[in-house]
């Protein structure tokens, strides 16, 4: 059986035994009555049933299959991120090439596996024209906030996220053909550390690491959430070219930027006003909300791989 | 077929590009009523059909300006049979019929409206231009008929003044509590106050922020 059938088989597994501990919780806990705790915990589940299926149709199609995946992720991510900004009539122009240019033309460049333009297409060239398009308006309202939005919406949401389907392009001896896996450890480290942050906070969190910014962030859960993601990014390392103490290494910086990640973003859903970025994935809120701790990590550890484990 | 064919797209991409979602703070009547939103573009009414029930969508009319609708044969079809619109003649030199008359037929054939107060599309910096008479003498005209102001929000941004490329945000239609025409209210007590029921349902981040 190949690694990646048993890996999927595994994760089935997994969401298999959540579901079954909701069902007994909704009968046990809830009886059968609506309990706000529960119903968020079954939709949140239902909506990872989906979530992984998706992800496991992408592989099938290979890099092509994650590309195309992320790329309308990016899509809806960079929606939401817009919306919830300041921008004005004359961001217009800037805001359709954001859309229908920058975004195909970033996953264009991973597809042609350009490391060089990919890199610097959007912190460059996005950087310095866009917001000569915007000026070119002579519309000068809050000029500096609304360039910087459009900036932030496309580093984020973009450049950042296609960070993961270029994980596939990079080339590394004795590991080729199973670079998608690579994809597989950074979504499941990252994820997990998510929903073990949330599980540990749950469970035994009772000190805030930031009020202002997040209510549901507890030192508790950090801790635990952390630890137990980086001790299961160890024990995936069979899965990737790491050795089980590197894969522990690497899962504890990523699990880090992905919670500093989820705090940045709450600080800025915060400054405008909302709990969620969104309304697509039940129980979770919008995509940005499920992958902000990606987008700060997959910069990352695409460079730790790239510089660590490429010739 | 083909009119409803043509109709299902229209919904389907106003719901692609901007993923819209209604919010009612009250639940939306069980009879046809007339929804009052703010107009910023030609897609508002499909952004409130959108979200409503299917039953309810199929028997509520947005009512249009004849002058644009009228324009060339793709409009006309679009506007009649697609959308079904109930076409009105703004200017009142070229009127034939009486704007109230041909709404308040529709009412009282068992059908809701859709309409948009101010008249005319909202391309100034303003919120929300002053409204005209018409929901006033449609509300007198029909004591029992509910009102409901819709806000529909982010739409402007989609496809402002003047641009031609729409760009995909998120808009939502936020919809508030019934209102009708009081015993004895005149005309700019009630317009101010359907005014006001529509501003109070602006999302409060984006009061905050302008």
């Amino acid at each position: 059986m190949s690694t990646t059938l048993r890996l999927f088989l595994g994760i089935f597994a997994v969401l298999g035994f959540a579901s079954s501990v909701a069902l007994i919780l909704r009968r046990t806990v809830a009886r059968g009555q609506p309990h706000a705790v529960i119903d968020n915990l079954i939709a949140r589940i239902n909506a990872w049933w989906v979530m992984v299926a998706l992800v496991a149709l992408a592989f099938v199609f290979g890099k092509g299959g994650v590309i195309v995946l992320f790329a309308l992720l990016s899509l809806l991510a960079l929606r939401e991120f817009v919306t919830l900004t300041y921008t004005r009539r004359s961001d217009h122009l800037a805001l359709a090439l954001a859309f229908y240019l920058v975004l195909p033309m970033q996953y264009a460049l991973i597809w042609i596996e350009w490391y060089g333009m990919y890199s610097i297409f959007i912190p460059v060239y996005g950087f310095l024209f866009l917001p000569i398009i915007s000026a070119l308006r002579a519309d000068t309202t809050r000029f500096l906030g609304r360039i910087a939005a459009v900036q932030w919406a496309l580093m984020l949401a973009v450049f950042c996220l296609s960070h993961v389907p270029a994980l596939v392009t990079l080339q590394i001896p004795g590991f080729e053909g199973r670079e998608i896996l690579l994809i597989a450890f950074l979504v499941i480290v990252v994820q997990s550390s998510d929903v073990l942050q949330y599980i540990w906070g749950k469970l035994f969190g009772k000190h805030k690491v930031a009020p202002a910014l997040s209510p549901s962030k507890t030192w508790e859960g950090l801790v635990g959430g952390v630890l137990s993601s980086t001790l299961l990014g160890a024990s995936l390392w069979w899965i990737t070219p790491f050795t089980p103490l590197q894969a522990a290494g690497i899962a504890f910086s990523i699990n880090l930027m992905g919670f500093f990640g989820g705090l940045v973003m709450s600080a800025i859903k915060r400054d405008h006003g909302v709990k969620d970025w969104g309304h697509l994935i039940a129980g979770h809120g919008g995509v940005l909300d499920r992958l902000d701790s990606v987008l700060f990590s997959a910069p990352v550890f695409f460079h730790i791989v790239r510089y660590g484990f490429t010739p | 077929m083909l009119d409803t064919l043509a109709r299902t797209t229209m919904l389907t991409a106003a719901h692609l590009l901007t993923g819209v979602r209604g919010i009612a703070a009250s639940p939306l009547p069980d009879r046809p009523c007339v929804f009052y939103g703010n107009h910023v573009s030609h897609g508002d009414f499909a952004l409130i059909w959108a979200v409503l029930p299917p039953a309810m969508r199929a028997r509520t009319r947005p009512v249009a300006g004849a002058d644009y609708w009228e324009k060339g044969p793709l409009r006309r079809y679009v506007g009649r049979k697609v959308v079904r619109a109930v076409l009105i003649e703004r200017e009142r030199e070229k009127r034939s019929e009486d704007p109230i008359a041909q709404m308040s037929s529709v009412i009282a054939g068992g059908e809701g409206l859709i309409i948009f107060p101010e008249g005319t599309r909202n391309q100034t910096d303003e919120i929300l231009l002053p409204f005209k008479s018409g929901l006033y003498h449609l509300g007198k005209a029909h004591r029992d008929l509910p009102l409901v102001p819709a806000w529909i929000d982010n739409l402007h941004r989609v496809l402002p003044k003047g641009e031609l490329i729409p760009i995909p945000l998120l808009c939502t239609v936020h919809f508030g509590a019934a209102i009708t025409v009081g015993e004895g209210e005149d005309k700019d007590a009630f317009l101010a106050r359907a005014r006001d029921a529509l501003l109070a349902q602006r999302p409060a981040h984006i009061v905050e922020a302008s």
